[in-house]
C-alpha cells in the first residue's frame, strides 16, 4: 500500500491542481509541496525496512489473463529513486510557485508537474514490467506537456514534439523488449524474472530483447545518438529542467538499466553495449557542452555527459561501479537540480541566461549565489563535498574495470574536466566580477526561489562531511538491488594519498585550465562546426520535415476520393483472398444438387437477371435506379419464400429508404452516361464477373457443407425457455448476441457522423456551416 | 415543391408508419419485427415528411436533433447491461420482470426490450442524420 497510495493521492492532486489558479502562485507552491514532502518523510521512516535486501510487495490483479498486475515492489533501489522524486519534487514545487507566481496558467503547470511526479513514482515502484511501461509512457506525456508549456512559442512546441517523438519511439521499442522478455523469462514481474535470469540469458530472444530495452532506456536517458532532445527540452520553464530533465525523468533509463542489471547483466553484450554507449555519451556530451554560452544549454549538455557516466558505470558490472553509480546518482541530482534552479533564478531576476552578460550577481543575490557555489563545488568534485566522494569512487571503479581501464580513465578525466569548467561557468562566473550591467534590475528573489537550490546545495555539503548519513542506510540497499547481493558500502571522505586522489587533482587542474581557456575553446568550436546534417539532430529534422510531404503523396495515391477506385480495390482484394482460400478448401468439386426449386423462385431469378441487364443498358439514371430496386425487392421476395420474414422486412425498408435518399440527391448528380474508356470498362467487367463467380462458388459450397448444428439448435431450443422470445432472430439480436448488435449500431452511429461531417463541411471554407 | 399527391399521402401515411413502427418494435420478441426494423420504419415516416414538406418540418416533429437520438439510443442500449453487471452476471445478460397487472395479466418486461428500444432510437437517429444532411444540402442549393 505504501507504493500505491502516494501515486494515487498525487494523481488526485494533479486532477484538482488547475483549481489552484485562484490561489497566489507562491501559496499554491508551498501548499502542494506538503504532499510530496509528507511522503518523503514517510518514506524516510521506511528505510530500515529495506536494509539487507528487505522488500515489500503489493499486488492487485489487473489483467490476469495477460500476466499484467498492479504489482509494486518496495526495496533499496526503488526507495532511493522514490526519495529523489519526492524530495526534489517538493523543493521544485515550492520553487515553481515562486517562478511562475504571476503566470496565467500556473494551475495547469502544477497539474502537469504532479502528473509527472505520480508517473515517475510509478516507474520506480512498479514491479510488473508492463505496469512500469505504462508509467514510463505517462512520464513522456507529462514531459511533452511541460516542455511545450509556453504554447505560444513555436520553439517550445517543436522541442516538446521532438522529445515526445524520440522518447515515444524508444517507448515502443521498450514495449517490444518487455514482451520478448516476458516470452523468454516466463513472467513480466521483475521479482519472478530475478529467479529465472539464467534461463533468460541463454534464451534465443535474449539479444533482441536486450537491444530493444536498451533502445528504450537510451532514448529516455538521452544517450548518443538520441541525446539531442535533451538540450531542446530546455525550452521548458526552469522548474521542469531542474526536476524532469536533470534530477528524475532522464534518469528513468538509468533506473531501468540498474533495475534489470541482475536479470540482463553479466553478459558480454550487456557490458560492451553499455560501456560503449555510456562512454561515448559521456565524452560527446562534454565536448558539446564546451562551446555553449546559454546557462541552461551548458547544464543540459553536461547532464547528457553525466547520464553517459551513469550508464557506463552500470555497464562495468562490478560492485565498485554499482556503488559509484548510486553515489553519483545522488550527487548529480543534488547539484544539477540546484544549478538548473539557479539558472532559472538568474534568468528570472537578471533577465538573461547568457554567460557573457552575467557578472557580479553575488552582490545582489547572496542566497542564490551561496546555493550556486555549493552546487558548483560539488559538481567540480572538490572536497569535502559529496561530489568529491562520487568522483573518487568513479575513478576507483574505472581503474578496476575488467577491460579498457586506461581508455575509460582518460575519457573520464576529460569529461570530468569539462564538467568542472561548466560548473565554474554556471555556478561561479555569473556571481563574481564587475557589478551587474543593470544593477537596478537584478535583485534577490523571494524565499521560494532560493530555498530549493540552497537546500540541495547544502545537501551536497552535509552528505560530503558526514557520508555515513547515506552510505549504509540509502546507498547500500540500492547497490544490493543492482548487484543482487550484499555489498558493503562504507563511504569515507578521505582515502589517503593514492592514485585516485592524484587523478582527482589532475582533473581539477585540467578543468580550471579549460575554464580559463573557455573563450579560445568557443572560438575553436565555432570554426570546427560539424555539418548539421551529420548530427543526429539534423537527421531527425530531415526525417520530420520530410514526413508531411511523404504522407501527403501516399494519401493522394491511396485515397483518390473516387468511389469507383475504392470499390475496385475492395473487390480485387476480395477476389484474390477469397478465391485463394476457396482453392485451398477441401472437397472440390462442389455439390451442385439444387434440390426442390419452386416455380416462384425461378420466376424471381429470371426477373432479377433481366433487371440486372436493364441496369447495364439503361439510358437514364431513373431507369437504372428502378431496375436496381427490382433486384432489391426480388431479394426480399426470396427471403419471404425461404421464410425469413425479418430479413425480408429489413430488405424492403432499406430499399425504400434508398429510393427516398436518392430522391434528395438526384438533382446534384452529373449527367448520366458512360465516361470510361473501353479498356477501363473491360477491366471493370472482368472484376465484376470474377467477384460474382467467387460469391456464387461460396454460396454453392456453403449449401453443401454441413456445419455443426449445435449453435443454431441451441438458439432455437433456448430462445423461448431462456430468453422468453419466439422470434429466434430477434432474440439472437437483442439477447444472445447483444454485444455484436451493439457493436454494429455503433458502427452505424460513426458512419452517420461521417456523412454529417462530409455534408456540412462545405468544400473550400472548411468550416461547419 | 408542389407534389400534392405526395403531400396528401404523407399526411396520412407517416402517422401510420410511426405507429406501426412502435408495434413492430414491441412485438419483435415473438414475431417478425424488433428495434432495427421498427427504427427503419419510423425513420422512413419522417424522411417522407422531409421529402414532402421540407426537412424543417420533419425536424420539428422529431423535436431533438437526430444526432441526439444516436447518442441517447446508444446510451440506452449500453445501460441495459447494467442490471446484469450489478448482480454479478456477464454484461448484457437478459433480465426479466413480469409484474402482474389487472386485466392485462403478466407483463413481460426485460432488459432485452430496453436494449431494443436503444437500437430503435439509434437507427432512427442514424437514418435521419443522413437524410437531413442530404436534404438540407439540397435546400441550401435551391433557395
Amino acid at each position: 500500500m505504501e507504493s500505491l497510495l502516494p501515486i494515487l493521492l498525487i494523481l488526485i492532486a494533479a486532477a484538482f491542481a488547475p483549481l489552484l489558479q485562484r490561489v497566489p502562485g507562491r501559496v499554491a507552491g508551498w501548499g502542494l509541496a506538503l504532499l510530496p514532502g509528507a511522503f518523503f518523510i514517510h518514506f524516510l521512516t521506511l528505510l530500515p525496512a529495506v536494509q539487507n535486501g528487505g522488500e515489500r510487495l503489493f499486488t492487485l490483479p489487473w489483467i490476469p489473463t495477460l500476466g499484467i498486475s498492479l504489482s509494486f515492489r518496495f526495496e533499496g533501489l526503488s526507495l532511493l529513486f522514490a526519495l529523489l522524486v519526492l524530495g526534489v519534487g517538493a523543493l521544485v514545487l515550492v520553487y515553481a510557485g515562486g517562478y511562475l507566481a504571476g503566470h496565467a496558467r500556473r494551475g495547469r503547470f502544477f497539474s502537469f508537474m504532479l502528473l509527472f511526479m505520480a508517473s515517475m513514482l510509478g516507474v520506480v515502484l512498479a514491479d510488473n514490467l508492463l505496469l512500469l511501461f505504462v508509467f514510463w509512457e505517462m512520464t513522456s506525456i507529462a514531459s511533452y506537456l511541460l516542455i511545450g508549456f509556453y504554447t505560444d512559442k513555436e520553439k517550445s512546441r517543436r522541442s516538446a514534439l521532438q522529445a515526445l517523438l524520440v522518447t515515444g519511439f524508444g517507448g515502443l521499442a521498450l514495449l517490444a523488449g518487455i514482451i520478448l522478455t516476458g516470452v523468454a523469462g516466463g513472467s513480466y514481474d521483475i521479482a519472478a524474472l530475478l529467479s529465472s535470469e539464467e534461463a533468460l540469458r541463454t534464451h534465443g530472444l535474449y539479444l533482441p530483447a536486450l537491444l530493444l530495452i536498451l533502445l528504450g532506456a537510451f532514448t529516455k536517458s538521452a544517450q548518443v545518438p538520441f541525446h539531442f532532445w535533451l538540450p531542446g527540452a530546455m525550452a521548458a520553464p526552469a522548474p521542469v529542467s531542474a526536476y524532469l530533465h536533470s534530477a528524475t525523468m532522464v534518469k528513468a533509463g538509468v533506473y531501468l538499466l540498474a533495475r534489470l542489471n541482475p536479470v540482463f547483466g553479466g553478459t558480454e553484450e550487456w557490458h560492451y553495449l553499455l560501456t560503449l554507449a555510456g562512454g561515448a555519451t559521456m565524452v560527446i556530451g562534454a565536448f558539446l557542452a564546451a562551446p555553449q554560452t546559454d546557462l541552461k544549454r551548458l547544464l543540459a549538455y553536461s547532464t547528457v555527459s553525466a547520464l553517459g557516466m551513469l550508464v557506463m558505470l552500470i555497464g562495468l558490472s562490478t560492485d565498485l561501479a554499482a556503488k559509484a553509480a548510486m553515489v553519483f546518482l545522488v550527487v548529480h541530482s543534488l547539484y544539477k537540480g540546484a544549478l538548473f534552479m539557479v539558472a532559472g533564478v538568474i534568468d528570472h531576476q537578471a533577465g538573461s541566461r547568457d554567460v557573457r552578460e552575467l557578472h557580479g550577481l553575488a552582490r545582489v543575490m547572496p542566497f542564490t549565489a551561496a546555493a550556486a557555489f555549493l552546487a558548483a563545488l560539488s559538481m567540480t568534485g572538490f572536497p569535502p563535498l559529496l561530489g568529491f566522494i562520487g568522483k573518487e569512487l568513479m575513478y576507483e571503479a574505472k581503474m578496476q574495470a575488467p577491460s579498457a581501464s586506461v581508455f575509460l580513465l582518460v575519457a573520464g578525466v576529460l569529461a570530468n574536466a569539462v564538467n568542472i569548467a561548466v560548473a565554474l561557468i554556471v555556478g561561479m562566473r555569473p556571481f563574481v566580477g564587475r557589478k551587474p550591467v543593470r544593477p537596478g534590475r537584478a535583485h534577490e528573489g523571494p524565499v521560494s526561489l532560493w530555498l530549493g537550490p540552497l537546500l540541495l546545495g547544502l545537501g551536497g555539503l552535509v552528505f560530503g562531511l558526514f557520508p555515513s548519513l547515506i552510505g549504509r542506510t540509502l546507498i547500500e540497499p540500492a547497490v544490493q538491488s543492482v548487484r543482487a547481493e550484499h555489498v558493503d558500502v562504507a563511504l569515507k571522505l578521505w582515502h589517503g594519498i593514492n592514485p585516485v586522489l592524484m587523478l582527482s587533482l589532475l582533473t581539477i587542474v585540467v578543468g580550471v585550465l579549460m575554464f580559463l581557456l573557455r573563450l579560445r575553446a568557443r572560438r575553436v568550436a565555432a570554426e570546427l562546426r560539424v555539418p548539421e546534417l551529420l548530427l543526429p539532430g539534423g537527421l531527425y529534422r530531415r526525417v520530420v520535415d520530410a514526413l508531411p510531404g511523404a504522407a501527403g503523396r501516399m494519401v493522394r495515391h491511396v485515397q483518390s476520393g473516387y468511389l469507383r477506385a475504392y470499390l475496385f480495390t475492395i473487390l480485387v482484394v476480395f477476389i484474390l483472398l477469397a478465391g485463394y482460400t476457396f482453392l485451398k478448401l477441401p472437397g472440390w468439386p462442389i455439390d451442385t444438387g439444387f434440390g426442390d426449386v419452386s416455380f416462384y423462385s425461378v420466376g424471381l431469378v429470371v426477373l432479377m437477371i433481366a433487371a440486372t441487364i436493364m441496369v447495364l443498358v439503361a439510358r437514364t439514371r431513373l431507369v437504372a435506379i428502378a431496375a436496381l430496386g427490382v433486384i432489391g425487392f426480388g431479394i426480399a421476395a426470396i427471403y419471404v419464400i425461404y421464410s425469413a420474414p425479418d430479413l425480408a422486412i429489413t430488405q424492403i425498408l432499406v430499399e425504400t429508404l434508398t429510393v427516398l435518399i436518392f430522391l434528395f440527391v438526384i438533382r446534384h448528380l452529373p449527367r448520366f452516361g458512360v465516361r470510361s474508356s473501353v479498356p477501363t470498362q473491360l477491366r471493370d467487367a472482368v472484376v465484376a464477373v470474377f467477384s460474382g463467380i467467387v460469391v456464387t462458388l461460396y454460396s454453392l459450397k456453403a449449401s453443401g457443407v454441413q456445419l455443426d448444428t449445435a449453435i443454431s439448435t441451441f438458439f432455437a431450443e433456448n430462445s423461448l425457455p431462456a430468453a422468453f422470445g419466439r422470434n429466434v432472430v430477434n432474440v439472437i439480436l437483442v439477447d444472445f448476441r447483444a454485444m455484436d448488435t451493439l457493436g454494429e449500431v455503433t458502427v452505424l452511429a460513426v458512419a452517420a457522423i461521417g456523412v454529417y461531417a462530409m455534408m456540412k463541411l462545405r468544400r473550400g471554407n472548411g468550416r461547419v456551416s | 415543391m408542389s407534389a400534392v399527391i405526395l403531400r396528401i399521402a404523407t399526411k396520412y401515411l407517416s402517422p401510420v408508419l410511426l405507429i406501426v413502427s412502435l408495434v413492430l418494435l414491441l412485438r419483435g420478441h415473438n414475431d417478425p419485427g424488433g428495434g432495427f426494423i421498427g427504427g427503419l420504419l419510423a425513420a422512413s415516416g419522417l424522411a417522407l415528411q422531409a421529402l414532402a414538406y421540407g426537412s424543417a418540418r420533419a425536424r420539428r416533429l422529431l423535436r431533438y436533433d437526430p444526432r441526439t437520438f444516436i447518442g441517447g439510443g446508444l446510451l440506452l442500449a449500453l445501460s441495459s447491461g447494467i442490471p446484469a453487471l450489478l448482480s454479478g452476471e456477464p454484461w448484457l445478460k437478459g433480465y426479466w420482470w413480469k409484474p402482474e397487472l389487472p386485466l392485462l395479466g403478466a407483463l413481460p418486461l426485460g432488459t432485452p426490450l430496453w436494449f431494443d428500444i436503444g437500437i430503435y432510437f439509434t437507427v432512427i437517429g442514424f437514418t435521419l442524420t443522413i437524410v437531413f444532411a442530404l436534404a438540407e444540402h439540397d435546400e441550401r442549393e435551391e433557395y
